[in-house]
């Protein structure tokens, strides 16, 4: 299936699901994250330039950690999460799914410079783009990948659970998983639909619920209000 | 078994192991002893609830939070704990960097001829031709730094500069130097283009700096200027090509390898280099600051300092790290 998980299997012999950053999220959380880094440059070098050559000295060293270990500190500290990626709800992981290292972190965030290269990281969007796990050069390098926080997906699926927690229904048979899925997006879709087409798709399980129209609708609600685990 | 059982029966096994990861991932650093015993036991039990949830097709929602927490227990469980910062620097230090560079010693070589070679023809050629000195600097800059070391002026100038300016040159030093040093290294995943590119034209600028004042009769302000932080940054500047090249070779000769994994292989190699070579240039930068511009140490000191640093760097990069007979 063409889609951007990654799915990794562990020692347990279990397969975990990641869910791959393509390049838009980790574009703007670049956005993001450069925004801050010049915020802080420029108060830094307000504030440094009070205090004569010394000040001049320290806002050197300074803007040389800023230009190089930004990103570095961030993701080492904070669980793999800059600022900005935060924000966009990313988190930079080794391949194996584990935190990220030091080593790992320094190798992607030095070959920023080829992946900027020739101008406005066009080599690192190419490489995105040809990679089957979203990956830059410098993520290539380390064996680093960035991935959608997992907390991230509750937030759609709570906002299934609290507008539908009225009359949950079994559904009527044991439903496979992409039996499920599908109902289960039917109901976050609809608001995309006028009534009429929502009728006119739940009209193709009419057979198996044994009612039509409206009723076929709210029936496949009820369902999927059980299957987010309404009781 | 039906879901809704399923879910009633283990749900708070999986809340205690939920809060139990939220302790863990707040005090990201601690140690592992600190984990709870059971932990394993209980990440074992998740996985097998995973695997069981996936298996009986209960729905998505319940699949996707067995995976959230498995997820961040299997990272919890099998992250590195590294030892204690102090012992790792000093690992490092006496046996890991030169170990390394001794491990990669055909590409240091390769990094310190691409450097020095070049450098050197060029210096030789303008000090027999000095007018060769235009076709790779402007005018301006030869000027400059003829200017520089002019022993003439160069003691008003040195006089002028006080101990603030020198903080200043540090800090310029740290940001522009070890820039290069990231450069070089970063730019040799282009094949090794990169670090090819920038080993042999610094070579060529500090050949040519050297051969034009060498030419001009400027001697002794120039050497006794760079032989002190020079052991330190010429041979970081080719260890971080070598780095870099290192990079580049894992992707034109994988060997058995994929090329992806032999770059992620070289990548884990290349960066105990660039370590050292961080280490390199921040000592190179101190001196240069603070030792090789000072004008009252007088110039016989500065050479023989020079001379015994040089010394010591060979001898750190060849004897670090063997195992002592």
């Amino acid at each position: 299936m063409l889609d951007t998980y990654k799915s990794l299997e562990t020692p347990e012999s279990i397969d975990l699901e990641l869910h791959l950053a393509g390049p838009v999220p980790r574009i703007l959380a670049f956005a993001i994250d450069l925004g801050i880094r010049l915020a802080i440059q420029f108060a830094a070098a307000i504030g440094l330039f009070y205090f004569g050559n010394v000040g001049i000295a320290i806002w050197m060293i300074f803007m040389f950690l800023m230009e190089w270990f930004y990103p570095v500190f961030f993701e080492v500290f904070n669980n793999g999460q800059t600022p900005g990626k935060k924000a966009m709800h990313l988190r930079v992981i080794l391949d194996s799914g584990t935190p990220v290292t030091w080593s790992a972190s320094i190798i992607r965030n030095l070959l920023r410079f080829v992946d900027f290269l020739p101008f406005g990281y066009v080599f690192g969007l190419i490489s995105m783009c040809i990679t089957e796990d979203f990956k830059r050069l410098g993520d290539l390098t380390a064996g680093t990948v960035v991935v959608h926080n997992p907390q991230a997906v509750k937030a759609s699926t709570t906002l299934l659970q609290n507008s539908h927690q009225k009359n949950p229904l079994p559904p009527p048979l044991a439903l496979s998983v992409q039996e499920q899925k599908a109902l289960l997006s039917f109901t976050e879709r609809q608001h995309q639909f006028t009534p009429e087409r929502q009728q006119e798709l739940a009209n193709h399980l009419a057979s198996a619920l044994q009612v039509s129209d409206q009723q076929a609708v709210d029936k496949i609600h009820r369902i999927s209000s059980w299957l987010v685990g309404a009781r | 078994m039906k879901q809704q059982l399923f879910e009633t029966k283990y749900q708070n096994e999986w809340q205690l192991f939920e809060s139990t990861l939220t302790t863990l991932e707040r005090n990201a650093r601690s140690q592992p002893h600190q984990k709870p015993r059971e932990f394993t036991e209980n990440y074992g039990k998740i996985c097998y609830h995973l695997a069981l949830a996936k298996e009986r097709e209960y729905s998505p929602l319940l699949v996707d939070r067995l995976n959230e927490l498995a997820l961040r227990g299997h990272q919890q469980l099998y992250r590195t704990y590294n030892a204690g910062f102090g012992h790792r620097v000093l690992q490092f230090l006496l046996a890991t960097f030169p170990q390394a560079v001794r491990n990669n010693s055909k590409l240091v070589l390769l990094g310190l001829l691409l450097f020095y070679g070049p450098g050197l023809i060029f210096g030789t050629a303008i000090y027999f031709d000095p007018s060769l000195a235009f076709s790779f600097f402007t005018p301006d800059q030869i000027a400059s730094f003829s200017e520089m070391y002019n022993p003439s002026s160069n003691e008003s100038m040195a006089e002028k500069r006080g101990s603030q300016e020198d903080l200043i040159m540090f800090g310029f030093y740290i940001r522009n130097n070890i820039g290069i040093g990231f450069q070089t290294f970063a730019s040799g995943l282009l094949f090794g283009l990169g670090s090819l590119f920038f080993l042999i034209y610094n070579g060529l600028a500090i050949g040519g700096v050297a051969g034009y004042l060498t030419q001009l009769g400027y001697n002794t302000p120039f050497y006794s200027f760079v032989i002190g932080h020079g052991a330190f940054e010429l041979t970081a500047i080719a260890i971080a090509g070598a780095a870099g090249m290192k990079l580049g070779f894992a992707l034109i000769a994988p060997g058995r390898l994929t090329r992806k994994q032999a770059l992620v292989t070289a990548g884990k190699d290349a960066i105990i280099l660039v370590y050292g070579v961080i280490l390199f240039l921040l000592i190179a930068a101190f001196l240069e600051a603070f030792w090789s511009s000072s004008s009252t140490i007088p110039v016989s000191i500065k050479y023989s300092v020079g001379g015994f640093f040089w010394l010591l760097v060979t001898a750190y990069l060849l004897l670090g790290g063997r195992r002592g007979s």
